[in-house]
């Protein structure tokens, strides 16, 4: 495995990450610029993700912070007219190269999106559908171990045990989201990106998936978008600050929301716009 | 004075009274008072209350007055002609009406017939005259009570789109008449042929054989319904063979692979190909496929009719292909976004996202679909009309010719139109079973449809 | 969970092996399904395609029909008739009508078909009396008739010899064309060998020549003189249909959907009517022949094969069509024009008439176009109000007897002289697919110019 760790780290790796995180580099990104057609919506990101960290990303709508992070399991592909330049690097493999397959990529950098969209399958076929997917279980009793397993990382297996066979459309918001997330867990990725995971949900549901996050972040990577700043601050260990298409900085999130580097960051997280 | 000049006349007549109301309105409102409405509404109403009423005495005349001519010319006639059986006094009176109208009837008219003739002529003359007199009456009642209502405070506008909104609401109902007339034509003139046939002889007879019998005592043909609605079940069912694999994987591949230029030019090409008359389907499975099916059964060594269950399934499949494929592509492109994303964040490969998420997802959608198409190859008349060969015999071999209820009834009510014999009426009893399913099927994929599109709203 | 030895590098490593190791196979169904969704297509496309070239390749020769250019003699000898009568001073009209009906009565008497063979002889030399069946094989019957009106329209032919067009019996047509299989025994030829030898003839003389066939979209269908079936009296049969259906269903149509979308009130009588409309667009057509057979003809006792039985029977089919078109063309106007008008105090008749039907228009217009060209081909329920009858005359109003273009088109299939009406069948199709892909295209286009994104 190529450790590209040669390359100076361009921004962000503050002393006061948490003892979670390692200094290994899971994930990095150089001079990544999207377009839309001819429109350039971001121009040019630098960033390193490390493993087991949370990260979240923050600023105003539309300053390419999902677009950047669909970037990172090539989601973009799917939105027709989008356009990727750049280096894009999961452990120092690049994502973008012909040779990589989509599919392998994404077994590895799983994604929750902002709205749950549970399949319209029963609970566990919606948890097993990866496995299956992927081959990952030889045997019944080897699928039903990752099911429960993770129902159970992700907080759920306790309300849903009894109605496994139950379609998981049928579950409230924060649940399906939730069950979203251990459909996610359940393929064992090493990266997990989150879209807005909490913005379609109340307040007690954001706080049991917050608590989730946390607990996840003990064994995967997770790079989350967020416009709740509050959120950003109680989970991330790292925040990055986008602005119009701009990655502004990233640093410790202690120090993003008490001492920014820069003027927009400061102003964005006073709440002079966004 | 026919009708459409009684109407020319109307229609001049309240473009006056509206330039009567415009006028009055504004004489009205001279006096710095604000009208209700706009003067144009003022001219609007009275020449609605000019040209309504006379105008319902037209159609009240036109509708009942025939029948009212004929009940007084019956009254008139000797005993022994108003006392004939029901049949023969409808064919005396059908002489008389065209005497009355100074047309040629066969034979030399007896004195009676010339007599009541007359006597029809000159009540019909009265009773036009009558109306028109009705109608200039109501008509200048109408202008006058309607001009001087006309006040500053009376609200035109509201009134006038009253009458709007009621003649669309009526425009509605037209749809609603539509089917009742369906219905009750259908089952009122099954119900005539179900005299000649008990209903259990026609759904359960396992032969057709219309033609009078030589050999029966009976005198009667022989009306089973089975031996056609299995030939049109066969048939359907080849064209749906055909056309819904086809039509899927047309849709899918549409929607979820076709780069965007061939959607664009695709998409209007597939919808022009919907459109083809049925004719020309028929034609090209009697002229190309037909023959073609044949040959290919010789070079196998099947014997394949030409015109056979299978040509007119095939065929009638190439056209169902578009209906299915434009149906399936709506639905399937209704299934959000977000669950192919689930699928694709997962790893999913793009066919295994649409066989397992995205089809799963849609497949209400899309049996709804199947069920359109299904009632419509039940319904289709033209292909199997030209390519089944028509033969109403209960066999499995689909390369042997069948008959289809369509066919049939384009068979038996072509020709002479003889509305008392259980060989025409036997057409109404065949549309009575065919609507029945169709309506059935269109029914439940109906609402199949709509609860599936409730889903993802 | 499963206490595993296993570093958790290792274990990733052996799950990304794991997955690696499905790949090829899944990749290889992914392309298998692409391909099938392509072959589909490509199916689909390559049947639609055979049809039209099938039908292009036997149906445009036929546009162009085996012609005689010969000099007819009016001759004087045979043509022995008094002059044309004129309408003296003082004459009454109907008197004058008459005397003229009775002079064409009397040049309708004349042996046309003998200058017609005069004609000919004078190309051939003389033949012997018995071939004279031959010899009349080789023109169409309908041209003596055609001579006929051309001499009462002009008397002052008499005596002159000029050059004239004549249609090549059908049964030449199809032998020059090679529409039937010249190697085949005399017994089975519809022409005999002499007659099949004088074809050959002239035609290497060109005096028979290929020319564009005009008869086909002037005359009317015949039954005695084949090669001059023509497809106007189906024409203007389909034409008065049109216009009823235009004049009728377009605005019921409008209305209803007006009232449907805009003012009805949503409760159990509006839904029924919309499931009913629904439905009555999936009720297949013959059923609406049914209908009109039983209501119109048999109760209403309106005349059979009249176009304006087949159009009202059309309009009721067409009207579900176009009522769901305009529905779907005024939902997509946005509510904000509605609330627009209604706030700066516009009433909801105002709203609509005023704001969003002008909007809706090209919606609604393509709708209506599109429901008049499924109309128009429409066969089946014709067939059950008497529109397949045999009609010799251009209709002249919508309640004279009349076929419709695709009901001639049925008619024509049918003929027992396949060789030749095969080839005009097609043509009609063509003529009847152009006309309906031409409303297509104008409805497309319609859509695309005005189409707005809201």
């Amino acid at each position: 495995m190529n450790m590209a760790t040669s390359t100076p780290v361009p921004t962000g790796l503050g002393e006061s990450r948490t003892s979670k995180a390692s200094d290994r580099i899971k994930m990095q990104a150089r001079d990544v610029k999207v377009y839309y057609g001819d429109n350039e919506a971001l121009h040019g990101v630098d960033v390193d993700i490390f493993e087991n960290e949370v990260v979240a990303f923050i600023g105003p709508s539309g300053c390419g912070k999902s677009t950047f992070l669909r970037c990172l399991n090539r989601m973009n592909d799917t939105i027709p007219g989008c356009r990727v330049e750049g280096d894009v690097t999961l452990e120092g493999q690049d994502i973008y190269a012909p040779s990589l397959d989509v599919v392998l990529l994404r077994a590895q950098v799983g994604i929750v999106f902002q709205k749950p969209n549970p399949f319209p399958k029963t609970i566990y076929e919606n948890i097993a559908y990866g496995p299956r997917l992927h081959g990952l279980a030889r045997r019944r009793a080897e699928l039903d171990d990752i099911v429960e397993g993770s129902l159970r990382k992700a907080g759920l297996w306790d309300e849903v045990k009894d109605r496994l066979d139950q379609p998981g459309t049928g579950l409230s918001g924060g649940q399906q989201q939730r069950l979203c997330i251990a459909r996610t867990i359940a393929v064992q990725p090493e990266v997990i990106l989150m879209d807005e995971p909490c913005s379609a949900l109340d307040p007690i549901a954001t706080a049991k998936i917050e608590q989730l996050i946390d607990e996840l972040s003990e064994s995967y990577t997770i790079i989350m978008v967020t416009h709740n700043m509050q959120q950003a601050a109680r989970v991330a260990d790292r925040t990055a600050f986008f602005h119009m298409g701009d990655l502004v900085e990233v640093d410790s999130t202690d120090k993003i929301f008490t001492n920014p580097g820069d003027q927009r960051t400061h102003d964005y997280i006073t709440g002079r716009f966004g | 004075m026919n009708n459409l000049a009684l109407i020319a006349i109307l229609l001049i007549v309240m473009a006056l009274a509206y330039q009567v109301g415009l006028t009055r309105s504004r004489t009205v409102a001279t006096d710095g008072v604000r009208l209700h409405s706009r003067p144009g509404y003022y001219g609007m109403l009275v020449a609605l209350w000019c040209g309504l009423p006379a105008f319902a005495l037209l159609l009240l005349w036109s509708l009942a007055g025939t029948s009212l001519v004929e009940l007084l010319v019956v009254r008139q006639l000797p005993p022994e002609i108003a006392t004939l059986g029901e049949r023969e006094l409808s064919t005396f009176l059908r002489r008389v009406s065209a005497l009355a109208a100074d047309r040629a009837v066969s034979g030399t008219p007896s004195e009676t017939e010339l007599a009541a003739a007359a006597h029809m002529a000159s009540l019909q003359t009265l009773g036009r005259m009558i109306t028109i007199a009705a109608m200039a009456v109501a008509a200048v009642a109408g202008l006058v009570l309607a001009r001087g209502r006309i006040s500053p405070q009376l609200r035109a506008r509201n009134q006038v789109e009253r009458v709007i909104t009621i003649a669309l609401a009526l425009c509605s109902g037209v749809a609603i008449l539509t089917t009742v007339g369906i219905v009750l034509s259908m089952v009122g003139e099954a119900m005539n042929f179900f005299r000649f046939i008990s209903p259990a002889e026609f759904f359960f007879g396992t032969t057709w054989n219309p033609r009078f019998s030589t050999s029966g005592d009976t005198g009667q043909g022989e009306f089973g319904l089975l031996p056609l609605l299995w030939g049109t079940l066969m048939v359907s069912a080849i064209a749906l063979l055909v056309a819904v694999p086809l039509g899927l994987m047309t849709a899918i591949y549409m929607a979820e692979y076709a780069p965007a230029w061939l959607r664009n030019v695709a998409k209007p090409v597939i919808e022009v190909l919907a459109g083809i008359p049925t004719i020309v389907y028929g034609f090209f499975a009697l002229i190309v496929i037909g023959p073609f099916l044949s040959d290919l059964g010789d070079l196998v060594g099947i014997s394949i009719r030409t015109t056979s269950a299978l040509t007119a399934g095939l065929v009638m499949g190439i056209m169902i292909i578009p209906f299915v494929s434009s149906l399936s592509d709506d639905i399937i492109t209704q299934v959000p976004k977000a669950l192919r994303d689930g699928a694709l964040g997962l790893g999913a490969t793009k066919s295994e996202t649409i066989r397992q998420v995205v089809l799963p997802a849609a497949l209400p959608g899309i049996v709804g679909a199947f069920l359109l198409a299904a009632s419509r190859a039940i319904g289709e008349t033209m292909i199997v009309v030209l390519a089944a060969g028509n033969n109403p015999v209960l066999h499995a071999n689909p390369f042997e010719a069948v008959s289809t209820i369509t066919v049939t009834i384009v068979n038996q009510l072509t020709g002479d139109m003889d509305f008392a014999s259980p060989q025409s009426l036997v057409a109404f009893a065949l549309g009575l079973t065919l609507f029945v399913i169709t309506l059935g099927l269109n029914v439940i994929a109906l609402v199949v449809v709509r609860r599936y599109r409730q889903q993802y709203e | 969970m499963t206490t595993d030895t296993l570093t958790i590098e290792e274990r990733s490593r052996q799950r990304l092996a794991t997955i690696e190791a499905s790949l090829a196979g899944r990749h290889a169904r992914e392309r298998r399904f692409r391909r099938m969704g392509l072959g589909a297509v490509v199916t689909g496309m390559g049947l639609v395609l055979i049809l039209f070239i099938s039908i292009l390749m036997r149906g445009v020769p036929a546009f162009w029909q085996a012609t005689f250019y010969l000099d007819v003699h009016f001759d004087p000898e045979v043509i022995q008739v008094d002059e044309k009568p004129v309408r003296e001073s003082g004459e009454s009209a109907s008197a004058f009508r008459e005397r003229e009906l009775a002079w064409m009565s009397r040049v309708g008497l004349v042996n046309w078909q003998q200058i017609i063979d005069e004609a000919l002889k004078a190309e051939l030399g003389e033949i012997e009396a018995r071939q004279t069946r031959d010899l009349r094989a080789l023109i169409t019957s309908g041209e003596r008739h055609a001579l006929r009106d051309r001499f009462i329209e002009d008397p002052s032919l008499l005596g002159e010899t000029v050059r004239l067009k004549m249609l090549a019996s059908a049964n030449v047509d199809v032998w020059l064309k090679g529409n039937i299989d010249r190697s085949l025994p005399d017994r089975q030829q519809q022409l005999s060998a002499q007659t099949r030898e004088w074809a050959d003839e002239l035609y290497a003389r060109g005096v028979i020549t290929n020319a564009f066939s005009t008869a086909l979209f002037l005359n009317t269908d015949s039954r005695s003189s084949l090669a001059s079936a023509g497809l106007a009296g189906a024409f203007m049969g389909s034409l008065f249909m049109m216009l009823v259906v235009i004049v009728l269903s377009v605005p019921i149509g409008v209305a209803s959907a007006i009232y449907l979308e805009e003012f009805a009130p949503k409760n159990r009588i509006t839904d029924l009517i919309e499931i009913n409309i629904n439905n009555l667009a999936a009720v297949p057509s013959i059923v609406f022949g049914l209908l009109g057979a039983a209501i119109f003809i048999g109760y209403l006792g309106l005349p059979l094969s009249a176009p304006l039985v087949g159009g009202l029977v059309l309009t009721l089919m067409t009207l579900p069509t176009i009522i769901i078109a305009t529905r779907a063309s005024l939902r997509s106007i946005p509510g904000s024009i509605r609330q627009a008008a209604l706030g700066i105090g516009a009433s909801r008749v105002q709203t609509v008439f005023h704001h969003v039907l002008p909007l809706a228009l090209p919606g609604i217009l393509t709708g209506s176009i599109l429901g008049v060209a499924q109309a128009l081909g429409e066969t089946a329920p014709l067939l059950l109000i008497g529109m397949n009858a045999f009609v010799a005359n251009v209709p002249g109003t919508p309640l004279e007897q009349s076929t419709a273009l695709p009901v001639q088109i049925y008619l024509w299939q049918g003929n027992e002289l396949r060789n030749f009406f095969e080839a005009r069948t097609s043509a009609a199709i063509i003529v009847l697919l152009g006309l309906m892909l031409s409303l297509n295209a104008l409805a497309i286009w319609l859509r695309k110019r005005f189409e707005t994104r809201w």
